[in-house]
């Protein structure tokens, strides 16, 4: 793999940019692999990636349904922040939000990564109170957040309207050392890098089937045909209930759109992320320009990868009231995404019934944010057979066991 | 938008007057169930792509709950019935049949 720098920027400025190589190799499935991870998306190229850097495990295939980062990892929002509640998703998302700050230098890819600051707004009594308790939660932990006064708000975000006059700002929660990145170049920096290991990226290879010998795995069956493995990891989101359908289990999920959707490209008006947890809305600006606007969930199970109408008006209805300003904007775009919800609102990173399959799942509305770190504690779990320090308390007895990691008030709105 | 029929008001509902309720037909378990039983009760819910049968909830109307059959990848919404029905009608499996030929049957 030519490295990208400097001086091959300059090199290929002077020859028409000819001689720049694809990113990743297009591959064909071999008949045998030591470990399958079926979904190639952030999270599964992740684990793709640290299998092979820190436990030197290079046979492995990555299977895509569709194409590289065609799923959520390019539909989300791009918000990375770590100001979690619980000890345990704090331990996860903050290792996360710690390997992004390096993760461009790291992969040798440019991601962007902005770390512009995440506000989280609280609108109501209750909601600061919850803030304020989630702040002291942060800094036992060493998560750099601060609760700010309504007036620091408004020296933040100028444009923010801090009186109501339905629900005005009462203060937020601010993590400076948040932020946002590039959400397909995160996939594409994962696969060029996990290309350059050796690691075969299969995409457009559907899984159709699992093969079990003894409630051990021995392979996927897929639309490219079969292939053997020793290990196989589902890290497919939205779509994990299918999959551990074909397995023969079932997993605490539900799957349900959500949506978002961008402005037009205005001047840049907002340096920040903000969130309005009670008016249902989280807004930041683009690179490009664009306002990039997330809202809530459908409220029924569904795979339709669409949204709906009525969350639009919802949502933008909602920040016009924070953000007088940009009542006159036109949406560029909108679409949605399926996202797999638990019960708890955290992570599933387990082992299974089946002996020899894991599971990456449950992710739900807030999966970008940790795809490093999920991929790190997933690669962990999968080469020591199993989960390690991060891993641990996300498994999926934990809802048998009543141990719930509840994280429903840290989303960024109620879904 | 999905529009619903309420089977107690006689007519149809956007989806913005009722809520959905997850899962029809659960078999409901108490405390004296064993702990792997509640668990799948509480958390194991289908999670079908495909033809479901759920529960929704009238909640700026009637107040009343009702199943509903419908697809959770067109969402198209295939009839609705009481909430007293303890499984889905022939007549709602017939409607599903005439659109659906990869329909296999409720439970299946």
């Amino acid at each position: 793999m030519k490295r990208y720098s400097f001086s091959s920027i300059f090199t290929e400025a002077f020859r028409d940019n000819l001689g720049w190589e694809k990113a990743w190799a297009k591959s064909l499935p071999k008949k045998e692999y030591d470990v399958i991870i079926v979904g190639g998306g952030g999270h599964g190229l992740a684990t793709a990636y640290y299998l092979a850097k820190n436990f030197k495990v290079m046979d492995i295939a990555v299977i895509e349904k569709g194409w590289i980062g065609g799923g959520n990892t390019g539909r989300n929002t791009t918000i990375i922040r770590s100001n979690y509640l619980q000890e345990s998703s704090i331990g996860i998302y903050e290792k996360s939000r710690f390997l992004y700050e390096t993760l461009s230098q790291d992969l040798n890819y440019n991601i962007m990564f902005s770390p512009r600051g995440v506000l989280m707004l609280c609108q109501t009594e209750h909601e600061l109170r919850a803030m304020k308790r989630t702040s002291h939660a942060n800094r036992i932990n060493g998560v750099d957040t601060k609760m700010v006064t309504p007036e620091e708000v408004k020296e933040i975000v100028p444009i923010i309207n801090i009186d109501g006059p339905r629900f005005p700002i009462l203060g937020a929660l601010w993590q400076p050392r948040g932020g946002t990145a590039r959400h397909d170049a995160v996939a594409w920096a994962y696969a060029r890098k996990c290309s350059d290991y050796g690691i075969d990226i299969i995409e457009q290879c559907e899984v159709i089937g699992v093969k079990k010998k003894r409630e051990k795995i021995v392979g996927v069956e897929t639309t490219k045909g079969h292939i053997k493995a020793k290990k196989v990891c589902f890290v497919a989101a939205g779509h994990s209930s299918v999959l551990a359908d074909l397995a023969g289990f079932r997993l605490p999920i539900e799957s349900v759109a959500l949506q978002a959707l961008v402005s037009e490209p205005i001047k840049p008006i907002i340096d920040c992320v903000v969130m309005a947890n009670t008016v249902h809305g989280y807004l930041s600006q683009s690179d490009k320009g664009e306002l990039v606007i997330g809202g809530g969930a459908d409220g029924y199970n569904n795979y339709s990868q669409r949204g709906s109408f009525l969350h639009i008006e919802e949502t933008v209805r909602a920040l016009v009231e924070t953000f007088p300003v940009i009542s006159r904007l036109r949406q560029l775009r909108q679409w949605g995404g399926i996202v797999d919800m638990t019960g708890d609102r955290s992570p599933i990173i387990s082992k299974t019934p089946v002996d020899g399959l894991y599971i990456n799942c449950g992710w739900g509305t807030g999966g970008f944010k940790a795809i490093p770190g999920s991929g790190w504690a997933t690669a962990e779990m999968i080469y020591n057979e199993k989960p390690g320090k991060l891993a641990s308390p996300f498994s999926i007895d934990r809802f048998l066991e009543g141990r719930l990691i509840d994280e429903s008030a840290a989303a960024a709105v109620a879904h | 938008m999905l529009y619903i029929f309420c089977p107690t008001c006689q007519r149809d509902c956007d989806e913005t007057e009722l809520s959905c309720g997850g899962q029809a037909h659960l078999i409901r378990r108490d405390h004296a169930s064993s702990d792997k039983d509640f668990y799948k009760y509480l958390y194991e819910r289908k999670n079908d792509k495909g033809i479901i049968f759920e529960r929704w909830r009238h909640v700026y109307g009637c107040g009343k709950w009702f199943h509903t059959a419908r697809c959770t990848i067109t969402n198209q919404v295939f009839g609705s019935y009481s909430a007293k029905e303890v499984q889905p009608p022939k007549s709602i499996l017939a409607t599903i049949r005439r659109y659906r030929v990869d329909f296999k049957g409720w439970g299946k």
